[in-house]
């Protein structure tokens, strides 16, 4: 018998409804994997066998009963960010000690619904603020990824990294991720596995520890295009507890796979071609605009020109929002509480131990750009600024583009604990150049695996689209996903 | 713009985040060097641009005027660190 958690979604559910094997049978691979696995990876910071069991039990029940939903039997884990009820819900941070939600959110409800199992929570960024999944109070995620011949640690990108390493190691069949300013797309770019962030307002975002509330955005990270479209298809949906969940039916995004690119247009942004881009980026960006050319899409040079303020105009907007959304975490209504003389100094002696070092800079940030004599200097221009990214993309849109191609990410996995990016936080931010301005402009956009860098380690190519065109994406990341190949790492661990 | 060890201790305080001299003094640092890269937004011409609210066109969903939700105050408290009948409890506010 083959293993089965090397199945992906699509394969796991037909060989299920051929009743090959059982989801407990399915749901134990996973568990005895994810044993012999995390204490090097790292993935998971609460796994919940018995509830899984129980939950594959139940679907097996079901799928018996013939009443077998999409997802039915399919494990997967579930990034910390996201409230899960009676279980560890602590957004990668100490000031959510012990923290059992007694609610659901609604993206993993909907999965749920559909039959999915839960193998557990996912390691994240503290709040989802990082890009390397080096702040979470959890430790660092080890990228299942390491370069050829070398035994040095990874990252796997951020925030999501816990994500995306769990999909990439077979730690799970798929796993839920959120994305404010790359954090689906980055990691699964870092460990050659396909993320989506959609549209803002695409997926409900209640019971979703909030970050920057216009920014945030749930999507699924996945092994293929095919499952990352299984996915998404089941975590959105129209949520009457989400004021920005948007009325519209949501697609059959899988039956967009295999259409054809012909006489698409795709455009390609000047301004996406950094200084200082390692040549091996240009080499597969300019790979990616060959297979779409090959499958009969026009290829349009196209300008975005308020590019480069899209990650300074994010470090004021995300911040600010940030410092707003993290104030609820005083040690009076959940998690960590460090006593004080008082009330103020029991809120300032929780929140300076809660938080950890990045969230606090941020908070701090956020709080400065937001005060009086400030405001207008900092936030308001950043909001304006902002107004013009997204006008860039409608400008582009408007004049016949369907999608843009980009490089996902400015270079390859890097070093746990690299020293330049530890001494200044800006060289960190820097990560996210490429998919910070999709958030900004409330974009869907897609990271999908391209090639290997000359290390062997896993890059990413990245798809734009417009409002609501998921479908578009999908169909045009499963063209490079063919051209491509897929990339599975070697085992170490 | 650049903030110095005064302005982060007040920031901090507004921030309800506890700061020691040391630590005021190394995240002077860090705040300036974020506050010096976000600083070229100052070089765009944002005459006439009305400042985003909403990243995609949509009018606020509005519900009914009418209770919904309700008597889970012990859910409410269920994860506080002290609470007691259902109320939280915090250090004396008021002598």
């Amino acid at each position: 018998m083959t293993d089965l958690t090397s199945l992906t979604i699509a394969e796991a559910r037909d060989r299920l409804a051929a009743k090959d094997f059982t989801a407990l049978e399915l749901t134990d691979a996973y568990l005895a994997a994810i044993d012999a696995a995390n204490g090097a990876l790292n993935a998971y910071v609460a796994t919940t066998p018995d509830q899984a069991r129980q939950m594959a039990s139940a679907s097996d029940k079901r799928r018996a009963g013939g009443t077998a939903g999409v997802l039915e039997g399919i494990p997967l884990g579930v990034k910390d960010l996201f409230a899960t009820e009676g279980v560890h819900t602590q957004a990668g941070s100490h000031i959510l000690d012990g923290f059992k939600p007694r609610y659901e959110s609604t993206v993993t409800a909907n999965l749920w619904a559909d039959g999915a199992v839960m193998l557990g929570k996912l390691n994240m960024d503290e709040f989802a603020m990082g890009s390397s999944n080096e702040t979470s109070f959890y430790g660092p995620v080890v990228n299942p990824w390491r370069a050829r011949g070398s035994n040095m640690d990874l990252v796997p990108g951020g925030s999501s990294g816990g994500s995306a390493a769990a999909v990439a190691a077979h730690l799970c069949a798929g796993a839920t991720a959120t994305d404010t300013g790359g954090s689906i797309r980055q990691p699964a770019a870092f460990t050659g596995t396909v993320g989506i962030k959609p549209t803002y307002g695409r997926c409900s975002r209640w019971g979703i520890a909030a970050f920057a509330s216009s920014l945030d955005q749930a999507g699924p990270i996945a092994r293929d295009v095919r499952d990352a479209a299984i996915l998404l298809k089941s975590m959105a949906s129209v949520d009457e507890k989400d004021t920005t969940s948007v009325d519209r039916p949501v697609p059959d995004y899988e039956a967009a796979l295999g259409g054809s690119v012909k006489g698409m247009t795709i455009g390609i942004p000047a301004e996406y071609r950094m200084d200082g881009m390692p040549d091996e980026i240009e080499t597969l960006w300019q790979q990616g605009i060959a297979w779409l050319k090959d499958a009969g899409a026009e290829i349009r040079p196209i300008s975005l020109p308020h590019t480069k303020y899209a990650l300074p105009a994010y470090y004021i907007v995300a911040p600010a929002e940030a410092s707003s959304n993290l104030a609820r975490y005083d040690g009076v209504k959940y998690g960590l509480r460090v006593p004080g003389k008082d009330i103020a100094e029991m809120y300032e002696n929780t929140r300076a131990e809660g938080f950890g070092a990045e969230v606090k800079r941020r908070v701090m940030i956020g709080t400065y750009v937001l005060s009086a004599g400030y405001y207008d200097a900092y936030y308001l221009r950043a909001q304006k600024v902002r107004t013009l990214i997204k006008r860039d993309f409608e400008t582009v849109f408007d004049d016949g583009v369907d999608a843009i191609l980009t490089p996902a990410t400015p270079s390859a996995a890097f070093g746990i604990g690299d020293q330049d990016m530890a001494a200044d936080p800006v060289k960190m931010y820097l990560n996210d150049i490429f998919t910070v301005t999709v958030n900004m402009a409330g974009l869907p956009g897609i990271a999908v695996p391209a090639g290997l860098d000359e290390k062997g380690l896993p890059l990413g190519l990245q798809l734009i689209g417009k409002p609501f065109q998921e479908e578009t994406l999908f169909r045009t990341a499963h063209i490079i996903e063919q051209a491509a190949g897929r990339f599975v790492p070697d085992k170490w661990w | 713009m650049s903030v110095d060890t005064a302005t982060v201790k007040r920031v901090a305080k507004l921030a309800r985040i506890r700061v020691s001299d040391a630590e005021a003094a190394h995240l002077e640092g860090e705040l300036n060097a974020i506050l010096g890269f976000v600083e070229q937004l100052s070089e765009v011409d944002i005459e006439g641009v009305e400042p985003m609210t909403s990243v995609t066109e949509m009018a606020m969903k509005k519900r009914q005027d009418a209770v919904t939700d309700g008597g889970k105050a012990a859910d409410i408290t269920a994860n506080a660190p002290n609470s007691e009948d259902n109320f939280f409890l915090v250090p004396k506010v008021v002598e």
